[in-house]
């Protein structure tokens, strides 16, 4: 039922209103995993972050993309929106208050990891201020470096957090990138994880053509 | 008049369906005769000719109001390109929304044919109204620039290209090309002026015109390709448009001059934010920018001169 209610949302919504409102200045697509279990680590700077990355995704295999989001935020007020993120969207909930145990804290991950599905991460845990990076939390690393062969897929996108930041409600057209990078493999620590995870956002962003404050 | 085109303007189609037909078998003659070279750009590059020139015939076919629409939604996507590309500030947002705004009502006045407010609706009232919402956000400190660049991208992109569909409004007065006339007559111009301008700086290109912007663009090429077109469209503008053959002859130089100008314009857009194409939007061809940069400049310019010759 939640897969018919997933591609309705996803082909009568979200892919019209990304492709025509939006549109998409996509690089590398071949290097998008098409099969999991897979990992995308993206940054974030708006809600659409989520939906553009999905709508990538053709409408049959959108059931197996599943976004990792903060349970406080999206199904603490129950209502719409824990409607919307269940059941239209399909999301992993994550515990931010740090009262889970590490063990559980990661366990729907990897269940769904288990079930071959392809999670989508913000590694920044929020959307902060608009195009400007935050601090990378070290969650993924504790999710797969049991899993050294899952691979990890670094995603710059730019020019969302112009379209809609937070806390804004009037979604304004622009154009965004979406560039797509090479597979980061797993290191020995988390902060080296980290770090080279970074270091690829740093990379990617170069090739975006939104970049519009770099101009200035 | 077949499919409700008149006939000269049949036969344009026709010819340009020849034209990418030639270029579809000669791609496909020299991948066979060189199978080990990359022709992917090219494909694309045809391929997307095919998808933009069947779109443009099918709405030129069906109505002058799916035409007007059509017309109406690459200037927006054409908006939406620039303003991704160009530095703007998060206050701008708001402003930018009514920016988009002005696309639906200018499109209206050219379906009305109402000619006084589709020519000073973006020069007078949005030119006035956008600084003003700009001052209601409260936000000072950059405020020149975005004034500067939310107006010109909106002229450049809603006001110059509504041009070409306020060409379909015209009144008919060359029945053998009908409403369509003239706009086929402009596009195909820009188009294949571009062409021309490309395949003589190939062949003879020595002296470069704006190194620091193309510096693909040679004088031999300028006028290389001037010359061609001017000499085709003397001959193709009365089957087309009102203007006689002299007529024609001068607004095809206009068209020659003023579409290396408009994609001159676009491409110093491009170099100043250090990007080749403002989008990937048309396989092989870059962003919609990208292939209606000279239009920009020699929509309104022609529809002018036609205006001022005829009507």
């Amino acid at each position: 039922m939640n897969r018919v209610m997933k591609i309705l949302f996803f082909g009568l919504i979200v892919k019209p209103v990304v492709l025509i409102v939006l549109g998409i200045n996509l690089r590398n697509r071949e290097k998008l995993p098409m099969s999991g279990p897979a990992i995308i680590v993206a940054n974030h700077n708006s809600h659409l972050d989520t939906l553009v990355l999905m709508s990538l995704y053709p409408l049959s295999m959108i059931h197996k993309v599943r976004p990792v989001a903060a349970a406080d935020y999206f199904l603490g007020g129950g209502g719409f929106l824990a409607w919307l993120s269940l059941a239209c969207i399909g999301i992993i909930a994550m515990d931010r208050s740090g009262q889970s145990a590490r063990g559980s804290l990661f366990e729907g991950c990897h269940q769904a990891l288990d079930n071959d599905d392809i999670l989508i991460l913000f590694p920044e845990g929020s959307r902060g201020r608009p195009e400007e990076m935050s601090t990378l939390k070290k969650g993924v690393y504790f999710i797969i470096k049991d899993r050294p062969n899952t691979p990890v897929t670094p995603v710059m996108m730019h020019g969302l957090g112009h379209s809609l930041p937070k806390g804004e409600v009037l979604l304004v057209p622009f154009n965004c990138d979406v560039v797509v990078g090479d597979s980061i493999p797993v290191t020995d620590n988390s902060s080296s994880y980290v770090a080279a995870i970074s270091d690829k956002f740093e990379q990617l962003s170069e090739h975006c053509l939104t970049k519009n404050e770099n101009a200035e | 008049m077949l499919f409700n085109i008149p006939q000269n303007s049949f036969y344009t189609m026709a010819a340009v369906v020849g034209l990418l037909v030639l270029s579809t078998v000669i791609r496909l003659f020299l991948k066979s005769k060189h199978p080990e070279t990359d022709y992917t750009e090219l494909r694309q590059r045809i391929q997307s000719w095919w998808v933009m020139i069947g779109l443009l015939f099918v709405v030129l076919t069906v109505s002058k109001t799916a035409a007007v629409v059509f017309f109406g939604f690459l200037s927006f996507l054409a908006l939406k390109e620039f303003l991704s590309i160009v530095p703007t500030r998060l206050a701008d947002r708001k402003v930018i929304f009514w920016a988009y705004l002005s696309i639906p009502v200018q499109y209206y006045w050219v379906s009305s044919s109402w000619y006084g407010m589709f020519i000073i609706f973006i020069p007078v009232y949005v030119f006035l109204f956008l600084p003003m919402r700009m001052v209601l956000t409260g936000d000072t400190k950059g405020f020149i620039r975005s004034a500067g660049i939310i107006h010109w991208a909106t002229m450049l992109a809603v006001f110059s290209i509504s041009h070409l569909a306020f060409l379909l409004m015209l009144p008919v007065q060359n029945e053998e090309a009908g409403f369509v006339g003239p706009v086929l007559f402009i596009l195909f111009m820009t188009q294949f002026n571009d062409v021309c301008q490309y395949v003589w700086g190939k062949l003879l290109g020595k002296h470069k015109i704006i190194p620091k912007v193309s510096p693909n663009k040679t004088w031999e090429g300028f006028l290389g390709g001037l010359i061609t077109i001017t000499i085709c469209a003397g001959l193709v503008a009365p089957l087309l448009t009102p203007l006689s053959n002299v007529q024609g002859l001068m607004a095809v130089a206009l068209i020659g001059a003023s579409g290396f100008i408009g994609d001159v314009v676009i491409s110093s857009v491009k170099r100043d934010l250090d990007i080749k194409d403002s989008g990937n939007l048309i396989p092989g061809h870059g962003g919609i920018l990208d292939r209606l940069d000279s239009l920009t400049y020699t929509a309104p310019l022609f529809f002018h001169f036609l205006y001022y010759m005829c009507y």
